[in-house]
């Protein structure tokens, strides 16, 4: 049965979409059926991190409306035929989000799907509640420092009574996507602790993505770190909140980036 | 030039509420009536004291009696706080609708006993989940429990006592409409603001040395006095 993953944090730049990316890619590597949905009407964004900007012909507001058949509006992906995308508008706003357009599309992905992410965009309003309207799993997409933690409480606290799901009576699975991450701060104590974190938010925790160079160099070349640099840390951070994501029971630790003598030797002189 | 010698007065204003009963009268009412005097024959003093709301939702038809409805109610000791529904009723035209709003509380139980007791009201309120940022519990007639943690950003508000099994991250609000006596209690004191009864306490004010323990608090002489759970009450007060 198709699974709707929805990808939120209320707060804007803790890295959602490049998580949404990196994780449809992994998932997609691993022999499943992917589509990554962006949500972000108006400041779309998926599509460059996706490196698919240049195939956009229709997107979904035109598949809402009628404009377009789903199957026009689906791109498919060069690297992994097993995922695709399905782009937002940018001329529009989301307000041509409708709720009935939005289920009905997501109605038909779960058709041809195994997994559908939804790349939330920012905020409480309508463009975010209708991301995670039809969602079953939530990924809540959190850095570890105190505004960004209190946006995505706020975001669980809506996700427990505004989804569908919450409406029937039923929990929503969700999960805490750390990002950002930076080992030597955290052990400075310049970022909240991951316990802080999880204690705050008490939602079990599916990774932690440490802060790296890789992530701002796939968005930029338009790829998913988990295609671009497979072995970075970053990349095998998502690969295994993937696992953990498919019910493997794995154990969360902070992936480090192996450096050697001497760059760990200059490293502490310029830290 | 004018200076004002008298000083400044405070205006206190507090919230209490009452169950308002409703009730409908039907047509016939000459026969209704009947009924509603055997009805407090078996259960007298049962509208004692109490605000009654009339709807006249029934009538709709001009009724024999109506005029006199409400005088009719008066002598049996039914006090009229207002009217719903009232087009149709000659008799109820200086009863215009004043008040707004109201939430039913479902459907009450004359009973036939000597004095039959209102139903049993839920006092206390419990959250076995965490209250989320943004979200705001409100629980006017008695004590609220939450079991977790209450976030930055989130508030309760009690008519009595707020117990939180958690971090009080947020605002916690007791003896919202007027009790002295409510008290907060949490297990980890990290709040923004706690209130009692009007009386309140930002998070600049407080003791950093109580931050991050179980705490209780309370009013003492018109201030808030947070204190260590199990230290006898010797707390931090505010103002000091």
């Amino acid at each position: 049965m198709a699974k709707v993953v929805v990808v939120t944090s209320g707060k804007g730049g803790v890295g959602k979409t490049t998580s949404t990316a990196a994780l449809g890619a992994a998932l997609a590597q691993n022999g499943e059926k992917v589509v990554v949905v962006d949500f972000d009407v108006g400041l779309r964004n998926l599509d460059l991190v996706m490196g698919s900007e240049r195939r956009v012909v229709f997107d979904m507001i035109n598949v809402i409306q009628g404009d377009a058949k789903l199957s026009q509006a689906l791109i498919r992906d060069k690297r992994l035929d097993n995922l695709s995308l399905l782009p937002a508008s940018q001329t529009r706003d989301k307000d041509a989000l409708t709720g009935e357009g939005v289920a009905r599309v997501v109605a038909e992905l779960r058709d041809k799907f195994d997994w559908i992410l939804c790349d939330s965009p920012a905020g409480i309003e309508r463009g975010a509640t209708l991301a995670m309207h039809h969602a079953d799993i939530a990924i809540v997409v959190t850095n570890p420092e105190v505004s960004s933690v209190r946006d995505s409480d706020r975001i669980i606290g809506l996700l427990d009574s505004k989804t569908a799901k919450a409406e029937r009576g039923e929990r929503i699975e969700k999960h805490l996507l750390l990002t950002r991450y930076d080992p030597v701060r955290a052990a400075r104590g310049d970022m909240l602790k991951v316990e802080d974190v999880l204690e705050i938010l008490s939602i079990p925790l599916l990774g932690i993505i440490p802060e790296s160079q890789e992530v701002l160099r796939a968005s930029n070349i338009g790829s998913p770190v988990t295609l671009s640099a497979p072995v970075s840390p970053p990349a095998r951070a998502y690969t295994d909140a993937v696992k953990r994501l498919r019910g493997e029971k794995l154990e969360v630790a902070v992936p480090v980036e192996r450096v050697g003598l001497v760059s760990r030797l200059f490293g502490r002189r310029v830290a | 030039m004018q200076s004002d010698t008298h000083p400044r007065m405070k205006i206190r204003v507090r919230g209490r509420s009452f169950l308002a009963f409703v009730i409908a009268p039907e047509p016939p009412l000459d026969a209704w009536l009947a009924e509603l005097d055997g009805q407090l024959a078996r259960s007298p003093g049962f509208f004692e004291a109490r605000p009654v709301i009339i709807n006249l939702a029934a009538i709709t038809a001009p009724e024999r009696g109506a005029d006199t409805l409400l005088d009719d109610l008066e002598k049996r000791g039914i006090s009229v706080i207002d009217v719903e529904h009232a087009p149709a009723v000659r008799g109820a035209d200086p009863w215009r609708r004043r008040l707004l709003g109201g939430r039913d509380a479902g459907e009450i139980d004359v009973g036939d006993s000597e004095r039959a007791p209102a139903p049993p009201e839920e006092t206390s309120l419990v959250i076995a989940e965490p209250v989320r940022s943004g979200q705001s519990v409100l629980f006017i007639k008695g004590d609220v429990t939450i079991i977790g943690s209450v976030a930055s950003g989130a508030e309760v508000l009690a008519g009595g006592s707020v117990h939180v099994y958690g971090a009080l991250r947020g605002r916690a609000v007791a003896g919202a409409v007027g009790r002295s006596n409510a008290r907060i209690f949490c297990q980890r004191f990290e709040a923004e603001l706690v209130s009692i009864d009007g009386f309140y306490m930002a998070a600049d004010d407080m003791d950093q040395a109580l931050r991050g323990r179980a705490v209780e608090i309370r009013l003492v002489d018109d201030a808030i006095v947070v204190s260590p759970l199990g230290s006898d009450g010797k707390g931090t007060r505010w103002p000091k």
